[in-house]
């Protein structure tokens, strides 16, 4: 019997009644505002820091002149590229391979690029420090749209790297062209459109901050970062500062929203360490909003070009994509270090298609860095567009309903487990159960009569579908590493005398809940209540290695070693309990809450009492030690592969081209589900992303480079008023790899909702001619597709 | 978060005392009232005072009221207080209409209505609805007071003919009978300045428009107003297709920019879609019709 | 210069710079650390409090301007170890993920109730429309006033 196998196996299990809509442990905090964020955090002696940024996109640094800024009477230090270059910290790996500027020193690649960190005693006086500094640049001619990056005689952004004369950065690329290219050869129908996913931004409400404080004496550095990722942090800080990493504690204290925004490590992060190195205090650097949304990972902005190729009567056979992917100014992409275009590779969605091959360019351009963020699950979200809005225009194409064309092609439940095209293998689904309750649940048929009936009175209403394939938990150490670190993540359990239980977490939340969720797994595996389950997190010095808190996978990977280690302890359990009831431990059989002697009720023990047994003078067998602690280290042998099936309704306004959106029908399978409470919150979030980027956010820049989305009055977020009141199904497909049964789920609704809402906005659109129009599909956008003159929205209207 | 640079302030206790603070402090003081347009300029450091003169003491002007034939609003009043004033949507329903879609609800409850006026952004709502309105501005100054029309109040982007030791005091608006008046407005998103936005007023004598107002915004119309197409309403037919020409005879008359909010081409095209819905609707409203 | 603020009942008198904001005067001086901050331009509403009866935007009002004002913060709202109904409603109904909007959100549905106690959902979006929540798709939220409403104190 392999242990670890038989304790990882997945299914049956006898339901506690643990899982359920617990409330939320965390909540008791956050409603009285005693959250402890880290712009909450006040230490003896700290001080504030504060960037200067460069206003150019591109330009060459001719000189830095700090002198004022430094006699300011309440400044402590002010930092450059050059004091930063002397200790080798002016520029940091990413992780993607490439390099970037901690503070600059030849160039500045990006309008809002870090120049200078400022040091003083608060956080107004650095303010005003950073007008004291005089930055002499001389402007250089700038690359902004991407598809001229690769123009001959395009200036070359990254003259820093050796030989690098032109802004290419990666291909890639996944499937079978020759097969691919046979099969559109030989295809009946074939439809082709180009398609903008654009730069867009994960905008957690708290920005991004950091605490530093480096102790002189005992020469330990203590980080308090918004981050999702605290062990990798750690191990990086260790790399790249040279610093001893048992020496260095990264701790994420209580993080307001992550979405992907807080995984890298950001120079004003590095500045203040240093900063706190040269000053001997604690350093504070919390940035605003502008320069969060100017600097920090963006994400998508992929041009994307969609080929589907079917035969008359509407069997899909194949698809083609070829992808132009901005990178920005520096390579600074997270994703697992085989896929450089993260798993956009799945663009063959949720059909069962016979070829697929896409291809991916990247460029450089200079814009911030970034590009995998904002619950993408590694260019899911793009894929997924992609694929989605391409059956849309198939059905088009071929005047077929797309419901009925999409049930007609999606991967039946037989064919599961499902190898793809492209390498994917799925683990369940049952898919045309879902896309049913969807359509039952939108009274799909009755929507349809209602469009008919309002276009006759000139009345514009429009259903989009969405059905998508999520991919997610990265990821097995066979296939996945970032940086060379495996993703496997870890688990501690040590369940006390009196028999409750703390749990060490490697992955943390931003309110995902897993304080609760977490010690649900728990209690549900011992027979607990999730009260007796206190769940440590965030802090490297109190939880074991992991990759973070990212593309959905806390409840895959970190869940299933949760799960993992609560059933290593309810093992020897059994042993204690074997020799508390002098019986063998075959003997025993577990209820769900206690071990029992087989037919013998009376003769039972809970883990409890298992706990005190184990701490006492009790004789324990060979092979056992004393207590009742564990810990594992889950290595996921493959993702999981959570789908859904959205349906948006809208209405149009031809006259100006608003959008409103009425109606949003999400029917999710995220398989076992530990709180639905939890998993329905973390679907309406993402649904409203779906709202916001289709009709609203962009981050788009000007011919001169100039960020035109960097503060909230130009970066629109959706409000309780454009989001309608979701209605949200389930269906339930457990994962049969997964110790619980569980898929992830976090980042599924964002994936799912953007093309169901620009598919919505086309139905509608379609009596008047519009065939396509790229996101976000504002009122001006919406018009102007109308008049037949789409919108380039990436680049500023000229 | 941004900060805003080092100023000085004063509290104003009364009209007087304000105007005094204002000739002693010159022209680098600034009138703070709610604060909404002035502080977010200071944070971002476009705007630089150095002094604040805070008037949010001066209750004596923060009211709405229906004396001599006219609304008059005192400028300290609350955006949120105008949508809430039954007198002023009774009368003037293009109020409520405007309010109801600047900024958000907590901006409102704070922001004055003298606060937005003499911020003067070219996108702001209430210039086109008071230019719609026709009403007039009372400023005070040392040398006591005067009147200015609505539609001579601005000067160009962010510049009014308040001099740097005056106050807008009150707004008023005459109240003739026939009247009916509506708003509206796009924006890219609740909250969001408008990409355009059109205020109608027209007074009905029968079935005939005795007098119009037609206020834009955002669309770089002269003095937030549509003259030329009041000009065509004025003694003709309140009908459709009235409403339409004169739409489209205010969209051939203003000057938008293509900007982040929209191509010159649509916000041209709202203009006219834009005026003409005021229009229908300020007549039905003016009729008893409906809204 | 020298204000005095009553804060949840508790008069506080501080020496500050003019230019301090609201926000950074509860936070920092005060160390009521519970109301929050988001952005650079007014529109992210994690920052509303109190001042005197208004919810307003603490970011964009200077400490100056609630010199001899009330204010009520979210530390504010329970009383007595009793947790108000908004608070209720919002671990009730899972009306909060990540917490960083919530305090915000909270005193504006508290106002909300206090003017309307029996407001629609869309009422209540239309009153929240000011304040950005990223987590909850406010559907929870709007479920979260609408229970403070069934179950008043």
């Amino acid at each position: 019997m392999n242990a670890s196998a038989d304790l990882a196996a997945a299914g049956e299990h006898v339901m506690n009644g643990a899982y359920g809509p617990v409330k939320r442990k965390e909540d008791a905090r956050f409603i009285r505002g005693k959250g402890y964020f880290v712009d909450d955090i006040a230490l003896p002696g700290m001080l504030h820091g504060a960037i200067l940024r460069s206003p150019l996109a591109h330009a060459r640094i001719v000189s830095v002149d700090a002198t004022a800024a430094e006699a300011h009477p309440r400044v402590e230090a002010v930092i450059t590229g050059e004091t930063l270059a002397a200790l080798k910290l002016a520029w940091m790996p990413t992780m993607s391979q490439d390099v970037q500027s901690v503070l600059a020193t030849d160039k500045v690649r990006f309008q809002g690029q870090e120049v200078a960190f400022v040091v003083a005693q608060d956080r107004y006086s650095a303010r005003d420090a950073l007008e004291l500094i005089i930055v002499e640049y001389e402007p250089l001619p700038v690359v902004i749209d991407a598809k001229r990056a690769l123009d001959p005689g395009a200036p070359v952004i990254r003259d820093d790297l050796d030989g690098k004369w032109d802004n290419h950065i990666f291909d890639w690329e996944a499937g079978d062209e020759a097969a691919t290219d046979a099969i559109f050869a030989a295809a009946d129908v074939v439809v082709t459109q180009d398609m903008l996913y654009p730069r867009s931004h994960p905008a957690p409400l708290e920005t991004c901050g950091t605490v530093a404080d480096m102790d002189p004496v005992s020469g330990k550095l203590t980080v308090w970062s918004t981050t999702q990722a605290p062990h990798a942090h750690r191990t990086l800080y260790a790399l790249v500062a040279g610093l001893p990493e048992h020496k260095i504690r990264i701790i994420s204290p209580d993080v307001g929203g992550g979405f992907g925004n807080k995984v890298p490590i950001y120079p004003g992060y590095i500045c203040a360490v240093v900063g706190s190195m040269l000053t001997g205090r604690p350093v504070k650097w919390v940035e605003d909003r502008s320069e969060n949304l100017m600097s920090t990972s963006f994400a998508r902005d992929y041009h994307m070009h969609g080929e589907i190729a079917a035969t008359s009567d509407g069997r899909i056979l194949a698809l083609r994509a070829r992808v132009l992917a901005d990178h920005g100014a520096f390579n600074a992409t997270a994703q697992p270090t085989k896929f450089p275009a993260g798993f956009f590779h799945i663009f063959t969605g949720s059909y069962d298609l016979q070829a697929a091959h896409c291809q991916v360019t990247a460029v450089y351009t200079n814009k911030a860095p970034g590009g995998v963020a904002y619950a993408c699950s590694f260019r899911i979200t793009e894929a997924v567009y992609l694929v989605e809005r391409m059956v849309e225009l198939l059905a088009r194409e071929l005047e077929a309903d797309p419901a009925e064309l999409r049930m007609k092609n999606l991967l039946r439940p037989e064919q599961f487990p499902y190898t793809g095209p492209t390498g994917w293998e799925y683990d369940s689904g049952d898919y045309p159960r879902a896309l049913r309750l969807a359509l039952d649940m939108a009274g799909y048929d009755d929507l349809r009569t209602e469009q008919a009936e309002k276009l006759a009175r000139g009345e514009y209403m429009g259903i989009g579908l969405s059905f998508f394939t999520e991919g997610v938990g990265a990821g097995p150490r066979a296939s996945m590493d970032i940086l060379g670190l495996g993703m496997a993540d870890g688990a501690d359990l040590r369940v006390h005398p009196t028999g409750k239980a703390t749990l060490g977490i490697s992955v943390q939340t931003q309110g995902q809940g897993h304080e609760t969720t977490f010690a649900q797994i728990v209690a549900e595996e011992l027979g607990l209540s999730p009260d007796d389950v206190e769940v440590v997190h965030g802090d490297t010095d109190r939880t074991p290695f992991g990759l973070g808190t990212y593309g959905s996978r806390s409840t895959p990977v970190s869940g299933a070693a949760a799960a993992v280690v609560a059933r290593k302890v309810r093992e020897r359990a059994r042993i204690v309990a074997s020799a508390m009831l002098e019986v063998a431990p075959d003997d025993l059989e577990w209820t769900g809450r206690k071990f029992q002697v087989r037919g013998d009720p009376d003769q039972a023990r809970g883990i409890a009492e298992i706990a005190m047994a184990a701490h006492s003078a009790l004789e324990l067998p060979d092979g056992v030690e004393g207590h009742l602690d564990a810990s594992a280290v889950y290595n996921p042998p493959n993702l999981t592969y959570p789908f859904g099936a959205y349906i948006c309704v809208v209405d149009v306004d031809p006259g100006t081209g608003e959008v409103k959106m009425r109606r949003f029908i999400a029917v999710d399978d995220c398989g076992v589900q530990i709180n639905p409470m939890i998993v329905e919150g973390q679907v309406h979030g993402g649904l409203a992303d779906g709202v916001g980027m289709a009709l609203m956010q962009v981050i788009a820049y000007d011919e001169n480079g100039n960020c035109l989305g960097g503060s909230f009055m130009d970066y629109l977020l959706p409000t309780s008023v454009e989001c309608p009141s979701w209605e949200l199904g389930t269906t339930v497909t457990p994962s049969p790899h997964h110790p619980i049964g569980a898929k992830g789920v976090g980042e599924s609704a964002t994936v799912g909702s953007p093309p169901a809402v620009v598919n919505a906005v086309m139905d509608a659109l379609r009596p008047l001619g519009v065939r396509h129009a790229d996101m976000p599909l504002t009122p001006a956008n919406v018009w102007s597709a109308i008049q037949g003159r789409p919108q380039r929205t990436d680049l500023a209207i000229s | 978060m941004q900060v805003p640079a080092y100023v000085e302030y004063e509290k104003a206790t009364s009209v007087e005392h304000a105007l005094g603070l204002l000739a002693r402090f010159g022209p680098e003081a600034r009138i703070l009232a709610g604060g909404h347009s002035l502080i977010p300029m200071m944070k971002l450091r476009l705007a630089q005072p150095e002094t604040l003169i805070d008037i949010n003491g001066l209750g004596e002007l923060c009211y709405i009221r229906v004396t001599g034939g006219e609304l008059r609003i005192g400028t300290l009043t609350r955006h949120a207080q105008l949508l809430d004033s039954a007198a002023a949507g009774r009368h003037f329903a293009i109020l409520h209409d405007a309010e109801r879609v600047i900024a958000d609800p907590i901006v409102r409850s704070w922001g004055t209505v003298g606060g937005s006026l003499c911020q003067a952004d070219p996108s702001e709502d209430l210039s086109a609805t008071f230019a719609a309105l026709k009403a007039t501005m009372l400023i005070q100054g040392p040398g006591g007071s005067r009147t200015v029309p609505a539609r001579e109040f601005h000067t160009g982007p962010y510049e009014t003919v308040v001099a740097p030791g005056e106050l807008l005091t009150e707004i008023r608006i005459a109240i003739r009978p026939g009247g009916g008046s509506a708003y509206a407005k796009v924006g890219r998103r609740v909250g969001d300045w408008p990409v355009g936005a059109a205020g109608a007023a027209i007074w009905l004598a029968g079935d005939t428009i005795a007098d119009a107002g037609i206020g834009l915004t955002a669309v770089g119309a002269q003095h937030f107003a549509a003259a030329e197409a009041e000009e065509f309403l004025r003694g003709g037919p309140a009908t459709e297709a009235s409403f339409a020409r004169a739409g489209e005879i205010a969209a051939e008359h203003c000057q938008p920019s293509s900007d982040q909010r929209g191509p010159a081409d649509y916000k041209r095209h709202l203009a006219r879609e834009l005026t003409t819905r005021a229009l229908r609707s300020a007549v039905r409203r003016a009729r008893g019709t409906g809204t | 210069m020298q204000v005095t603020v009553h804060v949840n009942g508790v008069t506080h008198t501080r020496e500050v710079e003019p230019r301090l904001l609201l926000i950074h005067f509860l936070r920092d001086d005060l160390r009521l650390t519970g109301s929050h901050w988001g952005c650079d331009t007014s529109n992210c509403g994690a920052c509303v409090v109190w001042l005197d009866e208004t919810p307003v935007k603490s970011c964009t009002v200077l400490a100056a301007m609630a010199d001899g004002h009330r204010v009520l913060t979210v530390e504010g709202l329970e009383r007595g170890g009793v947790l108000d109904p908004i608070q209720r409603g919002f671990a009730e109904c899972h009306g909060l993920q990540c917490g960083f909007c919530t305090p915000g959100m909270m005193l504006t549905g508290r106002w909300l109730l206090d003017h309307d106690p029996d407001p629609s959902p869309a009422t209540i979006r239309e009153a929240l429309s000011g304040q950005i929540c990223r987590c909850t798709g406010y559907e929870n939220i709007v479920r979260s006033v609408r229970w403070a409403a069934e179950h008043p104190a």
